[in-house]
């Protein structure tokens, strides 16, 4: 810059007045650069304002009310707070899909963990859960959205990557396979949860990692984070048609949510912690899915745990997950005595 | 205070100001720029399916592009390190360009993370639960804020003294230049530690993923310097010594010789191990059961960078043409390779198993297009802000004298 010394005093020298290269000069305004000035603005304000224009497409329920735009963090909300949460959202259901919902905040019991185990003996691969999942969470229908992913196993190996996600059969089993649903693992050791830039996701007390929907920017970290791919986002707005939507509900589970938000599994925590079972255990019709609280040593998972031939999907990743696979004996089908 | 006012309007008036090049330069950015913004507002409508983005591929062109242009951000460090460190002197005022450049660099980058989220409405909600220092995210949404306040901090310290004439008060930058060198590292790390902590995600869980960030982009970075310095010397007559160019030529070919040592390193690690976790790299370079959308890419972008690579070596590379062909293939290997060889690839498999290919829509191509040229029409008005300046053609009169 000292350089640049001498060239400064020069260049003042000779500014004032001439024309010169001193750009901001005070330059008298004819009528015609008024003109052409003019038509720029005119014509940079027109280019911006179509550029915008797709913004008048804005379904005005996308945009948030104040209400939304200021509604605290789960974890900060009193219980009024809560209760006007809810009110808000059996509104907003009732007027997108002519529904009055039941819908709660249920709370985690006490003393329970919940744990799921999953029979790859009895597995037949019909994916009624899938679409069981689908009907009692209010899913998407238009794109589905489907929590389980059912794959089609080639016998001799436990590498996923060899397995078939679209398998398309007149008639389940097939005798070369064996059947392996995944959904939430509900890790212990939870990556998705670490990964959450604004903490929209975390474990409850009984080991259900939920998402407040309210919350959730939209990131999608937790969705490259889980080594199970569990998680799905809302790439458009969700659509369901207003006879199929289910009306108990609970605030961090089935609750319809909205366009850009993350969901998954919760092991149906609307009905689990209120003394039911899962819907996807519920359809099974061979029995292969159990669950129940693993704090409890007489619960029939915690009798799997102990006496059946247990593991979980990517131990090496360390996640320590609350889903357990197991099977019956050596020969799946070829024996029909089961747990 | 008032002067500084006057000032700020004097630089929003000269940006206006320029010849038919520069005019029609501008006019191209702008429209280009509300082509991406009109690409967005639909994209804000509609939701991410817009783009090419699936639950399978859930990150694509707009997280590419952020890794890409957080490489260019830090590079401006590559000319600050030769000036305050080794104090070379050649490069003093070329500083500034880098920094600048930086500083559209990380607006940029903030632009591609945000178009990427699913509800921009919400961004507050960091403010409010930020899960520091558990979240790389939040690091990172730390590191990239600072970098720019830092840089906008230097840069717009010394174009002031300048047209005030004053001697910039070291006390009042220097500190703050040296932080910004740590700083711009750690940017990259960082950046880097947000891919690399993913234990299900095997193509990115690997260490040697962050030193090659660095080495990437002190090859990029530098290099698109060289190439704006001559853009800059050629069209504004402010005189950009040879030194400089050929101290850039120096680093560029350093950072490129341990980027491709580090690539075989890895190409060496993940395919004579042969084990599972080869598959993505497989897709990548090879094809995965019959799917090869990345391979022309990548095998692009490894030709690229091998002929940039060669030229340096070569004494031609002291003509300009050369040196400059060396630099535009360096740019766009790296941009493929840290872009589609880097952050597609991981998610294909998925970790299930499935192959899902990710081609990025029309829409999403141009809202990437809006924001290069917004980034560039930034650095564009910086530097006619900056030139005038630094060559005294825009500095304060003094009204209180006579």
């Amino acid at each position: 810059m000292e350089d640049n010394k001498p060239k400064l005093v020069n260049n003042e020298s000779s500014c004032n007045g001439n024309p010169c290269s001193c750009i901001d000069a005070q330059k008298k305004p004819s009528r015609r650069s008024f003109l052409r000035q003019g038509l720029a603005v005119a014509g940079g304000l027109a280019a911006f304002t179509a550029a915008l224009k797709p913004l008048s497409e804005l379904n005005p329920d996308d945009i948030p009310t104040a209400e939304e735009f200021i509604q605290k963090h789960y974890k900060e909300m009193s219980a009024e707070e809560m209760e006007s949460a809810l009110d808000r959202i059996r509104n907003d259901v009732e007027k997108r899909y002519q529904v009055r919902p039941e819908i709660a905040d249920i709370k985690p019991m006490d003393g329970v963990e919940f744990v799921y185990a999953l029979n790859l003996s009895r597995c037949i691969g019909c994916r009624k859960c899938v679409h069981a999942c689908v009907e009692e969470n209010n899913q998407s229908r238009s794109p589905e959205i489907q929590y389980i992913r059912v794959l089609e196993m080639p016998r001799g190996t436990t590498d996923i990557e060899q397995g078939n996600h679209h398998y398309d059969r007149p008639k389940v089993p097939s005798d070369d396979h064996y059947y392996m649903p995944v959904q939430c693992h509900q890790c212990a050791n939870p990556p998705c949860v670490k990964v959450c830039p604004v903490e929209a996701t975390w474990q409850e007390a009984d080991g259900i990692t939920v998402i407040d929907y309210d919350w959730c920017i939209g990131c999608r970290y937790c969705e490259a984070a889980c080594p199970y791919w569990a998680r799905r986002f809302n790439f458009s707005e969700p659509k369901v048609p207003s006879e199929k939507i289910n009306k108990n509900m609970s605030y961090l589970s089935n609750r319809p949510r909205q366009k850009g938000v993350m969901e998954k599994c919760h092991f149906c925590l609307h009905r689990t912690r209120q003394g039911r079972m899962p819907a996807c255990l519920e359809v099974c019709p061979t029995g292969s899915r159990k669950f129940g609280n693993v704090l409890d040593p007489d619960s029939e998972v915690s009798q799997i745990l102990k006496n059946k031939r247990v593991f979980v999907l990517k131990e090496e990743v360390g996640t320590l997950p609350r889903f357990f696979y197991y099977f019956d004996e050596r020969y799946p089908r070829n024996n029909s005595e089961g747990a | 205070m008032s002067a500084y006012l006057t000032f700020l309007y004097r630089c929003f008036r000269i940006s206006f100001v320029g010849n038919w090049q520069y005019h029609l330069w501008m006019f191209v950015l702008s429209v280009i720029t509300l082509l991406g913004l009109n690409a967005y507002c639909k994209q804000l409508v509609h939701g991410l399916v817009t783009t090419g983005m699936t639950d399978q591929v859930s990150w694509g062109m707009y997280i590419a592009n952020f890794t890409f242009l957080v490489g260019m951000a830090a590079a401006a460090v590559m000319l600050v390190i030769p000036v305050y460190i080794y104090k070379n002197k050649d490069l003093h005022d070329l500083v500034i360009f880098g920094e600048l450049l930086a500083v559209a660099a990380i607006i940029m980058c903030l632009l591609f993370v945000t178009v990427d989220l699913g509800r921009p409405d919400r961004f507050h909600h960091l403010l409010l639960r930020f899960n520091f220092p558990i979240s790389m995210l939040t690091w990172d949404v730390i590191v990239l804020n600072g970098y720019l306040l830092l840089n906008l901090h230097v840069c717009g310290y010394l174009i002031y003294c300048a047209y005030r004439k004053r001697q910039p008060s070291k006390s009042f930058y220097i500190p703050f230049v040296f932080i910004a060198i740590i700083w711009a590292i750690s940017i990259h790390t960082v950046t880097a530690f947000l891919y690399v902590g993913l234990g299900g995600r095997p193509f990115w869980n690997s260490a040697i993923i962050a030193p090659r960030f660095l080495a990437s982009a002190f090859s990029a970075g530098p290099a698109f310097i060289i190439l704006t310095l001559q853009v800059i010397g050629r069209n504004t007559g402010y005189h950009v010594p040879d030194k400089a160019l050929s101290v850039l030529k120096n680093i560029v070919t350093v950072a490129l010789t341990i980027n491709m040592f580090l690539l075989v390193c890895e190409v060496f690690t993940e395919f004579y191990t042969d084990s599972l976790h080869v598959a993505s790299a497989k897709y990548l370079f090879l094809g995965l059961h019959g799917y090869h959308a990345l391979v022309p890419w990548i095998w692009t972008a490894i030709i690229m960078n091998t002929v940039a690579l060669i030229l340096l070596f070569l004494p031609i590379s002291r003509s300009m043409k050369y040196l400059n062909i060396s630099c535009v293939l360096m740019i766009l290997g790296i941009w493929i390779e840290k872009g589609m060889g880097l952050i597609i690839p991981a998610f294909i498999p998925t970790p299930l198993g499935e192959i899902v290919e990710y081609l990025p829509t029309f829409n999403e191509i141009l809202v990437c297009l809006g924001i290069w040229a917004f980034g560039l029409l930034l650095y564009t008005i910086f530097v006619r802000i900056t030139i005038p300046v630094l060559s005294g053609q825009l500095v304060h009169h003094d009204t209180s004298k006579p």
